[in-house]
């Protein structure tokens, strides 16, 4: 079959890992950083890790976008659902987050909150409900925001009163560069996201490679993409000539994606933004802009002010910067496990926590 | 205050703990606490199996069947993997009012369909209206009797570690099927659900060295695995390759985000048997027509290590769990 299973084959599969131990011999470790959830969930579907030398360990990054949206944002989703006439819409993975007082989930025998499969959906239920507020929840890296930029935009055509979106977007390269300059992390080499990647282009890394001398490749999500993006990795570590390099050819264009970026850029705007365990990072979140400010939610619904309990015990942030595994957490298999979360890692489907658990234990 | 969520009615590890601690532990009795797939009980020295199941699934029509249709299925399958020959059912209708007449109608016809297709008659009936919304659309229970085979000698005690794992084709149609029935994803596709009784199939291969039968409905295969696994005492092991899916439920998965191994069948049965007569049993399953693509999958591992695994197709090994929380909302 096209497309999937050519990039499971067994024998290239052997012959790309029987390649990673060659070039590992006389190298020091190294430590490969996979950003996004997606990677970390195939590593962990596929085995992958039990295809690699003792040298190469992998470690996963903040790159699953529930995980990383702060406790804050679900608290005020929730204060969100108090205001009456307002239908919440979101996609499925935010719903277990637990928020300060409860999670989004417990609220759905209220009729307060829906799930959706995409912003559009959430558009069209405002207009069939012209006496309902339909707020969505936009989270999500440059591979979701487009198309809630496209919502957005139509929304605007339609003239939609009812429409909102709490924007809780993310961009990935300023968490990238925070772990580059974080003391405790030390990072061989990324592997950049795939999705994210195919919108961004792969020119946004050069700053990675040039300023950090950290190699960075964009990979696909198959088997052998990992492998071969791991590969490509410890070439440039063994060459000592960091660069950025596009193992996702078949996806990724240099440029990224215009059309994606212009519909981005005419909808939204940078700002300082919070992620789980990290912190505020500059100009790493994106906001609605002026012009479609009537859209933000936040700007029309005068919310007051939330307060959010800190989670005890969980490490969210340190496995989000990719310090600690999941099983290094005390809570990890006890008292959080997918049905009962305590932090976000363990809640979303791509979320490291989540793989763990799921694929390692 | 602790509620009841879907997720308790997912088949995964939720509902298996809600069964053993209210369920078990408050209506605990010989027959109850073995958990089978049907109860064996012995009248005048003649054994039978007892069992009951509802249907709650929307939409209640679907390219392969209907909620009629799998009413009898779902029943008839569970005393069939108890190593019976199915015999009578009751059926219970829940209808909501403003229903329409031609659907119970089309539902009535296909029930009969089914059961002339099983070997059975529905012998009892009962049929309420509630009002609108009280039931989506309509809620059917079947209980059904059958009359275990005089060469059947299941047995979760029999299964040894070196025993094989067998499956009588396709798994993840039936749940794929019905989520694209559904209008929310907006998307068209040539998946049929599999459900079929599996009378015909299953008395054409019962034999003493069949150990043990589950059909794996909800939480899937991976699910079913794990319950066998943990019933028996022994660990399990897979091959991805030798699991038979079907490319469009490959492709459909690969682009839902969903893992076939945890998606519901209706005309499947997961069988154990010894390891000297799996191949002669294979070969008969693929003589019937229900049984074309059966395949043996893996084998029962020893009692130290209890897990279930899957060796990847990429010739890796990793854990194979039961179902968490629902891949999506739920679907039987």
């Amino acid at each position: 079959m096209k497309y999937i299973d050519e990039f499971r084959n067994n024998e290239i599969v052997k012959r790309l890992s029987g390649a990673i131990h060659e070039r590992v011999k006389g190298m020091r470790p190294v430590n490969i950083m996979e950003v996004c959830g997606t990677h970390t969930m195939s590593i962990c579907k596929f085995g992958i890790r039990e295809l690699l030398p003792a040298g190469v360990k992998l470690s996963s990054g903040p790159g699953c976008p529930v995980c990383v949206t702060p406790k804050s944002y679900i608290d005020k989703a929730i204060a969100f659902c108090d205001i009456s006439g307002i239908t919440v819409a979101t996609f499925g993975d935010m719903m277990k987050v637990p928020g300060s007082s409860c999670r989004l989930a417990d609220l759905t025998a209220r009729g307060k909150v829906r799930v959706v499969y995409s912003c559009m959906d959430a558009a069209e239920m405002a207009e069939k409900n012209p006496d309902r507020k339909i707020i969505f929840l936009g989270v999500g890296f440059e591979t979701t925001t487009p198309t809630v930029a496209a919502t957005v935009a139509y929304a605007k055509k339609r003239n939609l009163k009812n429409f909102f979106v709490y924007a809780g977007h993310k961009i990935i390269l300023p968490a990238m560069t925070a772990l580059c300059n974080d003391r405790q992390v030390n990072i061989s080499g990324f592997l950049c996201p795939a999705h994210v990647s195919a919108i961004i282009g792969t020119r946004p890394y050069d700053v990675i490679a040039k300023k950090y001398n950290i190699p960075c490749v964009i990979t696909g999500f198959e088997p052998t993409d990992i492998l071969q993006g791991i590969l490509m990795i410890l070439n440039q570590v063994a060459s000592k000539m960091p660069k950025v390099e596009n193992q996702y050819k078949r996806v990724v264009r240099n440029a990224g994606n215009k059309k994606a970026l212009t519909l981005m850029n005419e909808v939204f705007a940078s700002e300082d933004s919070e992620w789980r365990g990290i912190g505020i990072l500059p100009k790493s979140g994106l906001i609605l802009n002026k012009r479609y400010a009537s859209f933000d939610a936040e700007k029309v619904f005068n919310l007051p002010k939330v307060m959010t309990r800190p989670d005890k015990g969980c490490i969210c942030g340190s496995v989000l910067k990719g310090i600690k595994a999941p099983p290094e957490c005390g809570l990890f298999a006890k008292k959080c496990t997918p049905d009962t979360p305590v932090g976000a890692c363990m809640v979303s489907g791509e979320g490291t926590c989540a793989a763990y658990y799921r694929y390692r234990r | 205050m602790k509620k009841i969520t879907l997720a308790h009615g997912n088949g995964g590890k939720l509902m298996h703990g809600l069964i053993k601690d209210l369920f078990v532990k408050n209506l605990s009795n010989p027959f109850l606490n073995k958990m089978g797939d049907a109860a064996l009980i012995d009248v005048k020295n003649k054994k039978l199996t007892y069992t009951t199941d509802s249907f709650v699934i929307k939409p209640i029509f679907f390219p392969g069947g209907d909620i009629g249709k799998l009413s009898v299925c779902g029943t008839v399958n569970d005393l069939c993997v108890s190593g019976a020959r199915p015999r009578y059912l009751s059926c219970g209708m829940i209808v909501e009012d403003g229903f329409d007449y031609k659907d119970l109608e089309e539902i009535t016809l296909s029930i009969k369909a089914a059961c002339e297709k099983s070997g059975v008659d529905v012998v009892a009936g009962d049929f309420k209206v509630v009002e609108k919304g009280a039931v989506d659309k309509i809620f059917i229970n079947t209980s059904g009797i059958g009359e275990v085979f005089s060469n059947a000698a299941l047995g979760m005690d029999r299964v040894k570690p070196g025993d094989k794992v067998m499956i009588n084709g396709n798994i993840g149609d039936h749940a794929l099927a019905v989520l694209v029935a559904r209008e929310e994803l907006k998307f068209k596709s040539k998946i049929v659900s599999d459900c079929a009784p599996l009378n015909g199939l299953i008395s054409s291969v019962i034999c003493g060295d069949i150990k043990f039968m589950r059909d794996p409905t909800r939480g899937g295969l991976a699910t079913t695995l794990n319950e066998i696994s943990l019933e028996c005492g022994c660990g399990i092991s897979v091959n991805e390759s030798d699991i038979p899916v079907s490319g469009s439920v490959k492709v459909l998965s690969e682009a839902l985000g969903m893992d076939p191994l945890y998606l519901a069948n209706e005309g499947k049965a997961l069988m154990i048997a010894s390891a000297k007569s799996a191949s002669k049993i294979l070969s008969r399953m693929k003589k019937h027509p229900l049984g074309k693509k059966s395949a043996i999958i893996g084998e029962v591992r020893d009692r130290k290590d209890k897990r279930v695994y899957l060796r990847t197709m990429i010739g890796t090994t990793r854990v194979l769990d039961m179902l968490q929380s629902d891949q999506l909302p739920r679907i039987c």
